[in-house]
């Protein structure tokens, strides 16, 4: 039989001994009642102040990440405008060298050609003929009296001869001017057409510089608005951060998938030089050399695109002058070539290697085999040509991966904001949670104790209550005038 | 251009001293010893052994050791291992090795004679002393017999085998007149070896249908 639980009062009665304590517990719980009430309160107020404190540092948090993503995304699009007028200016230069650099030969060019022109019509001009001195000398002879004179008459036939010749050898003189009018204006037209060509280049060069000018204008006022840091800008830059992430993360996503086809074609003949036994920190040295190689590559190619000016990862190599510059890059162009050479062998080892395996296999499942399996050249020139190439393939990464590294900044940092928030609203919806279950677990209290106070409840109606009742109302009656009293006083 | 290669010479011999640090002193490899029954009839069985050798072959890599000795009437012997090889480290000179061994077991399976007992014990103990100086890092010891052990009168191998860290598979165990007429006996057979193998530390596997062989070596 089993010993009966020390509690019990009638030990022999184990139901009497539970409602005996039960009764006892109820009782002492009434008795508590009040006390307990405003510890369930307390408890459930330090719970929801203690989350509502925690989710207001937790906005504090917030607001000093978004400040300092602003400032960021600010300082990120600030220095992405700098590059981009800086290449335009880069190209204004280039058309101001290439263009406008031989402006003073072109300009005595000009000068020349108008010059020539102007010349020319100055020859062209057309000459007044000169005045007919001698028709002065006509009209005195006209107004001469006939008074039937033979001589007159024949010095009037005379002169009408000599008028008429005059005239004929005028008009000639006249019509010979015009040819050579002509013939000067005709000579001018390919310095028209020079003229017209050479400030046709101009035109169109300053129409260039122009439209560069426009955009560094556009540039300037983005610049001007980041600067200002407005909300516009914020927006902007925001968006084009997010359009970054995903684009240099698929384009990661395609170098990622390079260095893999890389791996796999390294890391079996690099098992030639390592060892297929040789572990380095657990992982087979074959391996870990060629993610060496591949990463050796990939930094080497961001060096590359470093010096050559593409990426800014590396602000030391950005600050080096052109010359070291150039420098660098062509030694990383150099190393660039001999790891593809590298990996080109190791390619053609891999094609040796695969196929000595696969004729072992085949001679020991009986089918025999020699070591040259394959008969075409092609899968092995593939994977050789896959092995040149891969190399400048990882080094063209270090573009998306520039792009990744200043995206993602931008994009965590949203990311963190919307978490913090979300974190500060979890804390708010769990502190009031907690506030409204104490009310919850008072009424669980009150349901439990319920018996004494159904009784407390009916004492209350009854008269000694409602005595007390009316007591306690008229006091509180005298006490409302008194304060009422003090008051107008 | 000197600064350079002054900065790229400590980023070499820091990559070295850290790469030569990282370098992994434990053992990787894997050994297994191949004991063939060739008592009585079970001789005829030694074709489809050398189908297990091949695949063996085939999955073991550079470093791994394998070797394959006969059960006779005295196997704790070295003149009972036909052939033995740790291959090298180079794949190209593993598939050589592993050519050759082939060609040797071939041999062997060609002009192998029936022995008139079979001493398993000794076999297991040649083999954990063959797995043992091999310094492999995963040990396995492949039986490919019936497991009736029927020694010559004298010898002792009623002992204890010390085989922690080993696996000892029992492959193609077939079944004996006896143990048709009474199948109690094949498995009181194949359970005195597994309590025999487990008490022993190792541990103790049957393989029966021989188009499951990746289970061999695996755990």
């Amino acid at each position: 039989m089993p010993d009966p639980n020390p509690l019990f009062i009638f030990p022999d009665k184990p139901f009497l001994s539970i409602i005996i304590l039960a009764a006892l517990a109820v009782a002492g719980l009434y008795l508590a009642r009040r006390q307990a009430h405003e510890s369930i309160r307390a408890f459930c107020r330090v719970v929801r102040n203690s989350m509502r404190i925690a989710a207001k540092s937790v906005m504090r948090g917030e607001a000093q990440l978004r400040e300092r993503n602003r400032e960021v995304l600010l300082a990120e699009g600030m220095e992405l405008v700098e590059r981009e007028v800086e290449r335009e200016f880069q190209r204004v230069a280039l058309v101001i060298e290439r263009d406008l650099q031989g402006y003073p030969a072109l300009n005595r060019k000009l000068s020349e050609q108008i010059a020539h022109i102007d010349q020319d019509y100055q020859d062209s001009s057309e000459v007044p003929p000169t005045p007919p001195v001698w028709i002065n000398a006509v009209e005195a002879v006209a107004k001469i009296q006939d008074k039937g004179g033979r001589m007159v008459g024949e010095i009037l036939s005379d002169i009408h001869k000599t008028i008429i010749k005059m005239q004929k050898k005028a008009g000639e003189d006249y019509w010979a001017a015009t040819r050579k009018r002509h013939k000067i204006l005709s000579a001018m037209m390919p310095y028209w057409r020079r003229l017209a060509g050479t400030l046709d280049i101009v035109g169109r060069t300053m129409a260039s510089l122009q439209e560069k000018a426009k955009i560094i204008d556009r540039l300037m006022n983005d610049y001007d608005e980041i600067r200002h840091g407005t909300d516009k800008a914020v927006r902007k830059l925001s968006s084009s951060s997010m359009t970054h992430f995903f684009i240099s993360s698929f384009g990661l996503f395609i170098a990622v998938g390079g260095a893999v086809v890389n791996f796999n074609l390294v890391a079996l003949p690099m098992s030639e030089m390592f060892g297929g036994a040789t572990y380095i920190a657990g992982f087979p040295a074959s391996e870990v050399g060629a993610l060496f190689l591949i990463l050796l590559e990939t930094l080497t190619g961001i060096f590359f695109m470093e010096a050559m000016g593409f990426t800014k990862l590396f602000p030391f190599i950005a600050s080096y002058d052109d010359k070291r510059r150039h420098r660098w890059a062509i030694i990383m162009l150099i190393f660039l070539f001999i790891f593809a050479g590298m990996e080109s062998a190791l390619a053609f080892m891999r094609d040796i290697i695969a196929a000595q395996n696969e004729a072992l296999l085949q001679s020991l499942s009986g089918a025999g085999g020699t070591i040259n399996a394959h008969t075409s050249f092609i899968p092995t020139a593939t994977q050789m040509v896959m092995g040149f190439v891969l190399p400048f393939i990882l080094a063209m990464a270090a573009i998306p991966l520039e792009s990744f590294i200043h995206a993602a900044r931008t994009v965590i940092g949203v990311l963190m904001v919307g978490l913090l928030r979300f974190l500060a609203a979890l804390l708010r919806f769990f502190g009031t949670m907690f506030y409204y279950l104490g009310s919850f677990f008072i009424g669980i209290y009150d349901l439990v104790i319920f018996p004494p106070l159904w009784a407390e409840e009916k004492i209350r109606d009854s008269g000694v209550g409602r005595r007390k009742k009316e007591a306690k109302g008229k006091k509180s009656k005298a006490a409302d005038k008194e304060k009422n009293q003090v008051r107008n006083a | 251009m000197r600064k350079t290669i002054l900065t790229i010479i400590p980023i070499l011999i820091i990559a070295a001293t850290f790469f030569s640090g990282c370098a992994d002193t434990k053992s990787h490899t894997r050994g297994v010893y191949m004991l063939l029954d060739t008592s009585g009839t079970y001789a005829r069985e030694l074709k489809k052994a050398q189908n297990i050798i091949n695949y063996l072959l085939a999955i073991l890599q550079p470093g791994d050791s394998l070797a394959v000795a006969r059960i006779d009437s005295g196997s704790f012997s070295e003149k009972d291992i036909v052939a033995k090889v740790t291959f090298d480290k180079r794949p190209s000179v593993a598939n050589s090795q592993k050519r050759i061994f082939a060609e040797r077991i071939d041999k062997f399976v060609k002009t192998v004679k029936s022995s008139p007992y079979t001493d398993i014990s000794g076999g297991l103990l040649q083999a954990i002393e063959f797995l043992n100086e091999s310094g492999a890092n995963q040990k396995t010891v492949l039986i490919f017999s019936d497991m009736e052990e029927d020694l010559v009168k004298g010898h002792v191998r009623d002992f204890q085998l010390q085989m922690d860290g080993f696996k000892v598979v029992a492959l193609n165990v077939t079944k004996l007149r006896g143990d048709i007429v009474d199948p109690r006996e094949y498995l009181k057979r194949i359970d005195k070896w597994r309590q025999r193998v487990e008490s022993g530390g190792g541990q103790w596997r049957v393989i029966n249908d021989l188009d499951h062989l990746n289970a061999i070596l695996g755990h």
